[in-house]
């Protein structure tokens, strides 16, 4: 019982928010603030796993996140919708939609983590500012082949996720959108955290310390950074697909080296190699945006700004590579650590 | 069946070759040093051996089964675990999460175990734990395991390594010079722990050294390298005084310039 405290807050905290949707208490526009911060969270945790633990610089986490944003809605409009596109619905009647959605973004995370192994691979023989490089192909790579298919929209983008949305509202009135976003950004932290307090996870950590070490104390280097590099661009493609439903319209432009680099704003704002730090630092950096909206292009000149301030007198970020149960101990009592 | 064979191995980097036709056969229980002037490509042997560099021409035996093309986890979890010359812990670790890591070849867990915490998981995870804390308490380093490997003082942190290598639960452990830094009060200690390891957990040990002392109360037999090539092979008290060896450490000495002076 104590020991799932952790999951009866998130569980409570799920239902509060659910309710407060249902009750219609908040308008659309802070619905929507809210279920950014939980894409941005598995963005920014996911990418975490690479430029944190694993000590590489992914630039190019957005690519991830557009194959799993167009696979996920390809699938939804495909099955569950009549469209110009794809023509008659595969399931007749939308309502399967409710139960299958989960599945397409599943889906659409395992086709980011194949795309994954573009980075995996490459990861194997170079590392650094090599595959700094690589990743930011991989990004490139990414958005040029949807520009390109004029199938699915081309450069024109791609809509209609909202149909899916409102299917699966009109089955049971509820709001399923945020539902979903606050399942998965629970399963994703859950996952991450289990992942890098194993021993087996730790590898990751080890690589980033001394990769030589590591592999010739037994750690099978390669099959941890292929785990570490489709786990994190498997989240990503689940980011996307959410992403992609909340939007209702995407469109390759979306996912260039600018998203990239605000993940990355999180992840360093965050602390490398802290989950409870980017999950702040994604909350903080997601408002912080919706604040500066006022500036419009100008909030680009100071979201960088403050970036530089940070490294210059906190280049650790906010927590540095600490979690928040080591800041306040108090905190252990709901999130034990393993073994206990 | 020796438990590691070398046969005539050669390595080249690039144009340089760093070992030239290298032969060793160590039996198991045995307690074999590598002694040689610097750049003499003891090292290079060591790494040969670990599955890091792979050898021109040659063949590694161990346990009878070629080690040639297998990657460094692999001999590694067939039993042989190695020191580094130069320190190499993963500091932003523990000392115990150190020791854990190093089995990461016998785990015995998957992805899907690790997220979804079967039973199977937590058993393994404990036992991983267990046989840290273990090796820890033999080793008298209980408690240091929260501790950073970088925090502690040097003769400490070659303790660590070394029972980060005995996690692995070696049957043969190489030592790239132990003693490198130390002083003579931790070298005594360190010659101690080594002949109290080998013991203990029946290990077959073969090392690096540059301390004669270490080499000298330690090791059964030795082998000198000099220019990669193996220049003498025997007993500590047979190599003190092997002519060769004098003039690959010395260099040699000129009757000439003596009698002048």
């Amino acid at each position: 019982m104590r020991h799932n405290l952790g999951l009866f807050l998130y569980l409570g905290l799920c239902l509060l928010v659910i309710t407060v949707v249902q009750q219609e208490w908040i308008n659309a526009y802070v619905q929507i603030i809210l279920m950014f911060i939980g894409i941005n969270i598995m963005l920014s945790s996911s990418l975490n796993l690479i430029n944190g633990y694993m000590g590489e610089f992914s630039c190019g986490h957005a690519g991830f996140m557009a194959v799993g944003a167009y696979v996920t809605s390809i699938l939804n409009m495909g099955l569950f919708t009549s469209n110009s596109i794809f023509g008659e619905s595969f399931f007749v009647g939308s309502e399967y939609s409710i139960v299958l959605f989960p599945f397409t973004l599943l889906i659409g995370g395992l086709f980011a983590a194949i795309v994954g192994l573009l980075v995996a691979v490459p990861s194997f023989r170079t590392r650094g500012d090599y595959l700094a490089i690589i990743t930011l192909a991989v990004n490139y790579i990414v958005k040029s082949s949807i520009e390109n298919v004029q199938a699915i929209g081309g450069a024109r983008g791609f809509m209609g996720m909202r149909q899916v949305v409102n299917a699966m509202n009109e089955v049971v009135d509820l709001p399923w959108l945020m539902i979903w976003i606050l399942v998965f950004t629970g399963v994703c932290i859950v996952t991450l955290k289990r992942f890098v307090e194993s021993t087996f996870g730790k590898g990751v950590i080890a690589i980033r310390d001394d990769e030589i070490a590591a592999e010739i104390m037994s750690v099978n280097t390669k099959r941890v950074k292929l785990i570490a590099f489709m786990l994190s661009s498997g989240i990503a493609g689940m980011a996307g697909g959410l992403f992609a439903h909340v939007l209702g319209y995407i469109n390759p432009g979306t996912f260039t080296i600018m998203k990239s680099t605000e993940i990355m704003v999180m992840v360093y704002l965050g602390g490398m190699g802290s989950l409870s730090g980017s999950v702040l630092s994604a909350i903080l950096f997601t408002v912080l945006m919706e604040f500066l909206r006022p500036l419009q292009v100008f909030k680009w000149v100071l979201i960088p700004l403050v970036l530089i301030i940070l490294m210059l007198f906190r280049p650790e970020g906010i927590m540095g590579n600490r979690e928040l149960t080591d800041v306040f101990p108090g905190l252990r009592r709901f999130f034990p650590p393993k073994g206990n | 069946m020796p438990l590691l064979e070398i046969r005539q191995i050669n390595h080249f980097f690039g144009g340089l070759q760093a070992v030239h036709g290298f032969d060793l056969q160590i039996e198991s229980g045995e307690l074999i040093g590598l002694i040689g002037p610097n750049g003499a490509g003891k090292t290079t042997i060591f790494n040969l051996v670990s599955g890091f560099y792979k050898p021109t021409r040659g063949e590694i035996l161990f346990q009878g089964k070629s080690i040639l093309g297998l990657q460094p986890h692999q001999v590694t979890s067939m039993g042989l675990a190695r020191t580094f010359q130069n320190i190499r812990m993963w500091n932003s670790m523990t000392v115990l999460e150190n020791l854990c890591i190093s089995q990461h070849y016998k785990l015995g867990y998957g992805l899907i175990d690790v997220i979804l915490r079967t039973k199977n998981y937590r058993q393994k995870e404990k036992e991983t734990i267990q046989t840290a804390m273990d090796i820890l308490e033999i080793l008298g380093l209980s408690d240091y395991r929260d501790e950073y490997p970088k925090n502690l003082p040097y003769g400490l942190q070659r303790r660590v390594e070394i029972g980060r290598a005995l996690a692995v639960k070696p049957m043969l452990l190489l030592l790239d010079e132990p003693a490198a830094g130390m002083n003579f009060s931790d070298i005594d200690k360190l010659i101690e722990l080594i002949g109290w390891i080998r013991e203990r957990f029946k290990l077959t040990i073969w090392l690096i050294e540059h301390q004669m002392k270490v080499v000298m109360s330690l090791c059964e037999r030795l082998y000198v390298l000099d220019f990669g090539k193996m220049i003498a092979e025997g007993t500590a008290s047979e190599i003190r005084n092997d002519e060769r060896v004098i003039k690959a450490y010395l260099g040699a000495e000129e009757p000439s310039v003596h009698a002048e002076s």
